[in-house]
């Protein structure tokens, strides 16, 4: 058998080399992907584009796919870019806390110019496309963004314990932003919605801040925990609980949610409820977690049934 | 005992199912079964949730024999108001009466039998009731023979109230670990057979 031309070896070669850069780069997004979705927080940012989808729906207009489309893009880059910037800012805190040192910005898996940068054009083009599609939505999103970004993280965060109304109020926006859109107007319905999600804010928060109090204590962020101690802390997660229930309850009545969503509304509210008393009467760390976990099911129920 | 994944999705489909059935399943009724149906179906689906955040641990709580009366005492309350009109205050009393004696007896604590006795002829009282009214109405064709799903839901529910009482007094029939392998299983296999035997009622 005659030896193949030197070109096959040429040829054969040249095709091992771009198959190997071309593996090479694919990794390489593997690796930025996975970094940059722990960087977003999909987790978070779902549960927050899902408010304003539910925000949107609430108003039982005519859906029109290619707003929806918009809100749900728009809404996606403005969070996600205001959570970078977030860690961009965080990050020398993060490295201190054990619940945090391995986030990609702490843990070196992307530089910090390479954070604020993403963090930037994601926001930029996040509230650029909310203006573009509507001003009055896009004052709202830009709104929720510097509240997150500049007044919680950047001014208040490591200053008092009350930073986390403003970021409950920002967390807010996104439900407002969607009824404005699909409105046109900041109505008594959205103010109810942005409350119900304000005041659901420390039932999530706060739990987590008891649950991680020494990653906090040694940050020296300052929580409630630390500032008027867990019964008291507990107390607010009760009363908060009340409040966000009664929110979102009064909400539902007023969009004219069907009777059947609003007994469903009314059962996971119970449930919310108990396991808030059950922090206040029969604290444990067991109560304290599923209160955690029970809460954003809780949210994200409810979200889908003021959408029905 | 852990649970397993397989569990989660089990208890996921009863809490689904659960919810379903209080908001589409039980549309029309009067309010008393209404919202009966709702605490039954309510607490169904809120300790499912539970479970499937909290694990099997969450059944270890002193909570879980009043919370889990609710189910059988507001279903049989729903049955009889819609089908035994002439029952439906003093069972409605005996409803509130026997919770309270319940949640008296589990808070205190008190020598003897007494707290059993009260909890055994509550339970039993309401389990008896959602097993036989359906099966007699559907058998003697006061309702569509699907009704009768409804009474087989009541059996699975005794079923598992049982398995778990006897686990709790530690005199397991079957170890522990088989009754918290079946409990999910049983859960849905009795969420069906209630929301099943409701539509075709």
């Amino acid at each position: 058998m005659p030896p193949p031309p030197a070109s096959a070896f040429v040829w054969a070669s040249t095709v091992f080399r771009v198959v190997n850069k071309a593996m090479a780069i694919i990794r390489w997004i593997r690796t930025k992907v996975r970094a940059y979705l722990t960087l977003i927080k999909s987790m978070q940012t779902g549960l927050l584009l899902s408010t304003g989808l539910a925000g949107y729906l609430s108003a039982h207009t005519a859906p029109d796919l290619g707003v929806l489309s918009g809100l749900a893009l728009s809404l996606t880059l403005a969070i996600s870019g205001s959570t970078i910037l977030n860690m961009w800012y965080d990050c020398d805190i993060d490295t201190l806390m054990n619940r945090t040192h391995n986030r990609p910005l702490a843990a070196g898996k992307v530089t910090k110019p390479e954070a604020l940068w993403l963090g930037l054009i994601l926001s930029l083009v996040g509230v650029g496309w909310a203006f573009a599609l509507n001003g009055l939505y896009g004052l709202v999103v830009f709104a929720g963004l510097f509240i997150d970004v500049v007044v919680y993280t950047i001014w208040l965060k490591r200053r008092t314990s009350w930073s986390i109304l403003w970021g409950g109020i920002s967390g807010g926006m996104p439900i407002l932003a969607g009824r404005v859109l699909a409105t046109g107007q900041v109505d008594i319905v959205g103010l109810l919605l942005m409350m119900a999600v304000l005041f659901w804010i420390p039932t999530h928060i706060l739990t987590f801040t008891m649950r991680y109090f020494d990653d906090y204590q040694a940050a020296r962020i300052p929580s409630f925990c630390s500032s008027y101690g867990f019964d008291a802390t507990r107390a607010i997660i009760a009363l908060s609980a009340i409040i966000a229930a009664a929110s979102i309850g009064v909400a539902g009545v007023m969009i004219g949610v069907q009777a059947g969503a609003l007994r469903l509304m009314a059962v996971l509210s119970s449930g919310l409820l108990l396991l808030s008393f059950a922090t206040v009467f029969r604290p444990s760390e067991q109560v304290n977690f599923s209160l955690f976990k029970y809460a954003s099911i809780y949210m994200l129920a409810s979200m889908i049934l003021l959408s029905l | 005992m852990k649970v397993t994944p397989l569990d989660r999705i089990v208890l996921l489909m009863t809490c689904l199912l659960a919810a379903y059935q209080v908001a589409v399943g039980i549309n029309g009724l009067e309010n008393v079964p209404t919202i009966t149906y709702t605490i039954a179906f309510g607490v169904l689906l809120v300790a499912g949730l539970l479970i499937i955040i909290l694990g099997y641990a969450v059944l270890d709580s002193p909570i879980v024999v009043m919370v889990s009366t609710m189910i059988p005492l507001s279903l049989s309350l729903g049955l009889i108001w819609e089908h035994v009109g002439v029952l439906r205050y003093p069972y409605l009393v005996f409803t509130i009466l026997g919770f309270l004696a319940i949640i008296v007896t589990r808070s205190i604590r008190m020598p003897g039998r007494l707290p059993t006795l009260i909890l055994a002829v509550v339970h039993g009282v309401a389990g008896m009731i959602v097993f036989l009214l359906p099966s007699i109405l559907a058998a003697m064709g006061t309702t569509r023979p699907g009704f009768a799903l409804v009474g087989l839901g009541g059996a699975l529910i005794g079923l598992g109230g049982l398995l778990l009482s006897f686990m709790k007094t530690g005199k397991p029939i079957v170890s522990g670990e088989i009754i918290l392998r079946i409990l999910p299983g049983i859960l849905l296999l009795m969420t069906i057979a209630f929301v099943t035997g409701f539509a075709l009622a």
